[in-house]
């Protein structure tokens, strides 16, 4: 269960149109993570799906059943908020209780369930506590405890870690993956961080102003992002993109290239430029080199820790197989 | 930055808020002294502060001459009455007007407070007609429903105000959790709205506990409050201050108690969402 299938939906506030019709399907036990920057109707698609905003058109079917007008209530559907949304007056107890107190559920049933949905949460040590009383991480946690109970048929994540530190968020991305792994449900998960999108979907929806870039598993998107859209958004740091006499060159409009399929030598290459700005971090070393009579700056990534100063000369030879070109229309190029 | 504040300054900032403090209370203080006074000493010039001869006679007197207990049974069921009705209207409208508000929203509040503005001896003519055409003059009902009326745009206000603190989000999770609009604000947001809907339901009782226009013109005896017990001093008996003044203290000293004893809450209230 948990097949979502979206049919020409569109959405309007007003006069504006922020989704024009979209199509697509998203599988039962998939892992999906729409991402695109911000107001980009990433959002507003989720909560179209949760129910809590009505289409302006089409359809949603869920399970094969049209869900259009149905409450979210009813979709079957749970989410988690970015804000956590937990109930500050309730126990972390009563708050995973709620949807099943809601459901008119038996006690013995509920309590069942919140002692299974706490031992897989870590919830146990602080299950009578409330939300006011616990760390941004434990509170995210309880949001999920309370998703899980109502064995949805599928879970909705709006930006759930944006509110977390980095460290948090590296530990409950793992957190997040393995409970999909475990549960095998649907799970739609919506964020403005790419890496987080590469890291934990089976399938990556970019999108922008409401309209699907494109579709694909993170490495389809990585290796053959079809528009220079998807290409700078997806990778980190961006992709190169160089347009002018070097793309006519390699038949294109423009061509990208990432940092990391950039070779740098001392001696020759074939671009040269002088090294600016070095970051090393350790593993890597990026380095961002000008004056190449490319345009911009580009960017290249080294693996490991490489000596080169401000002012220095490099040679630049980008790998011929990795590199991506596009049409005067901004479109990948077979 | 911290403002620096010298020790004289505090002490000098102390003096004026305790005299504007004092100022403010004098009266009140001056009715309560008043009741324990003779009627001679009541009217002395120059008058007599503490140094009197401190008499519960008065009290003594009013009790005699007015069945106090009617009058503040009275008082309770019409102030009780007109606040719990007014909340159970008043919270269903503040939540819809805090989260689905319409184009028209900001109207309707408007519209609701200029009501206040009218001068209520305005609209006394027709409301007495209606009274007597339905047989409602010095009824407690009709009271109820006149006082609850008169607040509800107040409390309306209040309540709007306080649920627009409460993040959306937690009402939308709510919905997605499986509760009706019932069980979504009665589980919710009332509980999360408790201290504004306190300072609310106290502040509606207060007014009307308080209110005088209404109570006066529309009751005569079966449903007097209050008000009209110290009405009935003031009229015919206007120069017996000492007596007067122990009937006003007599009306005060419930509201007062419930005031000094929910004052944290009331301040809470009324400033809740002012600081985050």
């Amino acid at each position: 269960m948990g097949r979502i299938t979206l049919d020409k939906v569109t959405k309007s506030f007003g006069d504006v149109q922020v989704i024009p019709p979209l199509d697509l399907t998203i599988e039962e036990g998939e892992f999906v993570v729409f991402v695109g920057p911000s107001g980009c109707g990433k959002s507003t698609l989720l909560r179209l799906i949760a129910g809590l905003e009505d289409v302006s058109g089409g359809q949603i079917r869920i399970d094969g059943q049209d869900a259009t007008r149905t409450p979210p209530a009813k979709r079957g559907l749970a989410m988690v908020f970015q804000s956590y949304a937990l109930y500050p007056h309730m126990s972390v107890r009563k708050n995973i209780a709620f949807p099943l107190r809601m459901a008119g559920m038996d006690k013995a049933e509920q309590d069942r369930r919140i002692e299974k949905a706490a031992s897989i949460l870590n919830l146990t040590d602080y299950i009578d506590r409330r939300p006011g009383q616990l760390s941004g991480g434990q509170r995210q946690r309880v949001a999920i405890g309370r998703a899980i109970v109502r064995e949805p048929a599928a879970f909705l994540f709006d930006e759930p870690l944006s509110n977390l530190d980095a460290a948090l968020r590296v530990g409950m991305r793992l957190e997040i993956t393995e409970l999909h792994d475990r549960l095998k449900t649907t799970m739609i998960y919506v964020t403005h961080d790419q890496v987080e999108a590469m890291t934990m979907a089976d399938k990556i929806v970019v999108l922008r102003a409401g309209v699907i870039e494109q579709v694909g598993s993170p490495l389809d998107l990585y290796r053959a992002p079809r528009n220079l859209f998807v290409a700078g958004f997806i990778g980190s740091p961006k992709m190169n993109q160089i347009s002018g006499a070097e793309a006519a060159r390699h038949g294109a409009t423009t061509i990208g290239i990432r940092p990391e399929h950039i070779n740098v030598s001392a001696t020759d290459g074939m671009w040269k430029g002088r090294v600016g700005v070095s970051e090393h971090l350790g593993s890597d070393t990026f380095f961002y080199v000008h004056d190449t009579g490319l345009g911009e700056a580009l960017t290249v990534r080294v693996s490991g820790e490489v000596e080169f100063h401000s002012g220095d000369d490099v040679y630049l030879t980008p790998d011929m197989d990795k590199l991506h070109r596009f049409d005067e229309h901004g479109l990948r190029r077979a | 930055m911290a403002r620096s504040v010298s020790t004289r300054r505090k002490a000098l900032n102390t003096a004026i808020a305790w005299g504007i403090g004092l100022l403010i209370f004098f009266p009140i203080l001056w009715t309560i002294l008043t009741s324990f006074k003779t009627e001679a000493e009541a009217i002395a010039n120059p008058p007599v502060f503490l140094a009197f001869d401190w008499t519960l006679e008065n009290y003594g007197v009013v009790m005699e001459r007015s069945n106090y207990m009617r009058f503040l049974t009275n008082s309770i069921l019409i102030a009780g009455g007109s606040t719990i009705l007014g909340v159970m209207i008043a919270v269903p409208a503040a939540w819809s007007m805090a989260f689905v508000p319409s184009k028209r929203t900001k109207d309707i509040l408007l519209w609701m407070l200029s009501t206040k503005m009218l001068p209520a001896v305005g609209v006394l003519y027709p409301i007495y007609l209606l009274c007597i055409q339905f047989g409602l003059l010095d009824n407690r009902l009709a009271l109820v429903v006149i006082l609850m009326l008169i607040n509800l745009p107040i409390i309306v206000w209040m309540l709007y105000t306080y649920f627009r603190e409460i993040p959306g989000e937690i009402l939308e999770a709510a919905r997605m959790d499986g509760a009706t609009l019932k069980g979504e604000i009665l589980y919710v947001l009332t509980p999360m709205a408790i201290p504004g809907i306190a300072s609310t339901v106290l502040l509606n009782f207060i007014l009307a506990w308080n209110e005088a226009f209404w109570t006066l013109n529309l009751t005569a005896f079966n449903a007097a409050p209050l008000t009209a017990f110290i009405a009935s001093y003031s009229s015919p008996e206007g120069l017996f201050f000492a007596k007067l003044s122990a009937a006003s203290t007599m009306a005060i000293a419930p509201i007062l108690i419930l005031g000094w004893f929910s004052q944290k809450q009331l301040v809470r209230g009324l400033t809740f969402g002012a600081v985050k």
